[in-house]
């Protein structure tokens, strides 16, 4: 009972997704191997050779690969599939839009954003934006299956697989990566952050956003969003916290100026501990909120900045 | 070309969903039902494209109960000149869906099939990729914007790290994001005009598709409940807090 994971990665560095990853695929069934696909990305196939509890990793180092484009990552995949009995991802972007392509060809059905793996062929995902949990077992056979990060700790460093290359797979060459525009942030990254904060509507533009930017460079936090305030154009859509953007899970998050529609809820319900920032006290964040502070945030927010830094944050 | 847009109807996104006492699923007795929201963006996407002269016919297709015609009148409304109703009365899985939608585009034979990324009520994010791999389409998904010219797809996804663009050769799939138009209401004439457009009810056997489903749900449960805390009165009682719970 092998499993396979595909590494998440940027062709420089492995992201802590795929440590998330095998954690959950080592419940279904180990051993546990890492899947490597990329260009000039053998530094990522080494820091996956590293993760604890990993067998192997295959490494497919190709041009087709730069961007894990789904349509030469399905041919890959096939090429491998017979040999594994679970195929996981993190359900990422890159994620969501590779699986589903090999689950049908491999006429499997897929299993999305597990939460818990509760024996190998039985797992828990939300539905209805994680108003209710679904617990599905799984008919014998392959299992593909996409990963909720958030509901997995990280596999530790300390393991020293073996990498093994492979060979690329014939790509049909019907699509092709033409151009990206990414946000650059110095901050940590929104999924992975220990602090979150927030700006919803409330905040009222693009300039006035930029007043939780003190406030996450001293708590070392990543910026997230509501999406009323991407449609707004305050900010960029990989900001965005949600059913259909971004689920988050941090030590701290942060909501200001954010009612708390079900969707918003649904992204960051699961962090330890929440605190809202809202002038409506019926906002229905107050309902999910650890401590609430009911007020104007533009007299708040600059309050908490300066208290921060009496207190010793930079 | 002709464009095929696969619509779900599904419980409305404003409506707070509750589970069933006995774990047998959500309550859907006297909810309103609305067509899937990203949904609505492929249907929005699909009669742009009619209207700027880069698509024909504009086919709406939906799979589900009798009640799913309306949400195809829906899209009729909104500018799909007709309607195929796959009918069942069955729970139908992503695989199986896309397999459905693979007959309907064999028989129809569209350019381009725009359908929502997920379904609000499943949030399985799986059926246009599903489809775009049995047809051995490419794909593009989470779409953000769309330019159409000379067989070939560029299309703008929203990504984690931000923004992607692939170019796809047609014949293609391609799954909406939110941001990639705002979808319009139908006016009342056009309601009216939508009556008369055809709606074909086909069954997934007429399809040859079997639609038993593979997985066993063993329950649906309440997701672990959060209580609301407590007010407090600025922020050095607030800092105080968070500082208490090894959060700051």
């Amino acid at each position: 009972m092998t499993c396979l994971v595909i590494a998440e990665h940027d062709n420089a560095s492995l992201k802590d997704a795929t440590h998330k990853t095998v954690t959950a695929a080592a419940q279904v069934s180990s051993p546990v191997h890492v899947l490597v696909a990329g260009e000039n990305c053998g530094a990522v196939a080494e820091a996956a050779a590293k993760i604890a509890g990993v067998e192997k990793v295959l490494l497919a180092d190709a041009a087709p690969y730069a961007r894990q484009l789904a349509e030469p990552m399905e041919a890959l995949l096939l090429s491998v599939a017979d040999k594994y009995d679970a195929i996981l991802a993190p359900a990422t972007t890159t994620g969501k839009n590779i699986l589903p392509r090999v689950a049908a060809r491999l006429d499997v059905g897929q299993i999305s954003e597990i939460l818990k793996v509760i024996s190998p062929d039985t797992f828990e995902r939300p539905i209805y934006a994680g108003n209710a949990i679904e617990t599905l077992q799984a008919p014998a056979g392959k299992k593909i299956i996409t990963v909720r990060t958030t509901a997995f700790a990280a596999a530790a460093e300390g393991g020293s697989a073996t990498i093994e290359k492979i060979a690329a797979a014939p790509d049909a060459g019907n699509s092709k990566f033409a151009g990206e525009a990414l946000s650059k942030s110095e901050r940590p990254e929104l999924t992975s952050a220990k602090v979150v904060i927030s700006g919803g509507r409330g905040l009222g533009s693009a300039e006035n956003f930029k007043l939780l930017d003190s406030i996450a460079d001293k708590l070392h936090a990543a910026v997230g969003a509501s999406r009323a305030a991407v449609d707004a154009g305050y900010v960029p859509n990989d900001y965005q916290v949600g059913q259909t953007g971004k689920a988050v899970a941090p030590d701290l998050y942060i909501a200001v100026g954010i009612s708390g529609a079900i969707q918003h809820l649904a992204g960051m319900k699961d962090s330890r501990k929440i605190v809202a920032i809202n002038k409506d006290e019926d906002a229905p964040i107050f309902q999910v909120a650890d401590y609430g502070l009911v007020g104007d945030l533009f007299k708040i927010i600059p309050e908490l900045d300066e208290e921060l830094s009496k207190r010793g944050y930079k | 070309m002709k464009v095929l847009v696969p619509v779900k109807r599904v419980i409305d996104y404003n409506v707070k969903v509750r589970v069933k006492a006995d774990q047998s699923g959500v309550d859907l007795a006297n909810v309103k039902m609305s067509m899937n929201p990203f949904d609505e963006i492929a249907v929005e996407e699909a009669v742009r494209l009619k209207e700027k002269g880069k698509a024909g016919e504009v086919v709406i297709v939906s799979i589900g109960p009798q009640q799913a015609s309306e949400t195809i009148r829906t899209a009729l409304a909104m500018g799909g000149d007709r309607g195929i109703l796959v009918k069942t009365e069955q729970m139908v899985e992503p695989l199986a869906v896309a397999k459905i939608l693979k007959a309907i585009v064999d028989a129809e034979k569209p350019g381009f099939v725009i359908t929502g990324k997920q379904a609000i009520d499943d949030d399985a994010n799986q059926v246009g990729q599903m489809l775009a791999a049995l047809l051995g389409w490419p794909q593009g998904t989470f779409a953000h914007s769309l330019e159409l010219a000379d067989g070939v797809a560029k299309i703008t996804r929203e990504i984690d790290g931000g923004l992607q663009t692939v170019e796809v050769k047609l014949p293609a799939v391609m799954t909406t994001d939110l941001r990639l138009n705002e979808p319009r209401y139908a006016s009342l004439p056009n309601i009216m005009k939508a009556k008369k457009k055809p709606i074909e009810e086909k069954s997934p056997a007429d399809l040859g598709v079997d639609i038993t489903p593979r997985f066993k749900v063993l329950k649906i449960s309440e997701p672990p409940k959060r209580s609301g805390g407590v007010k407090v009165s600025g922020v050095g009682e607030l800092l105080d807090k968070l500082k208490a719970d090894g959060v700051i």
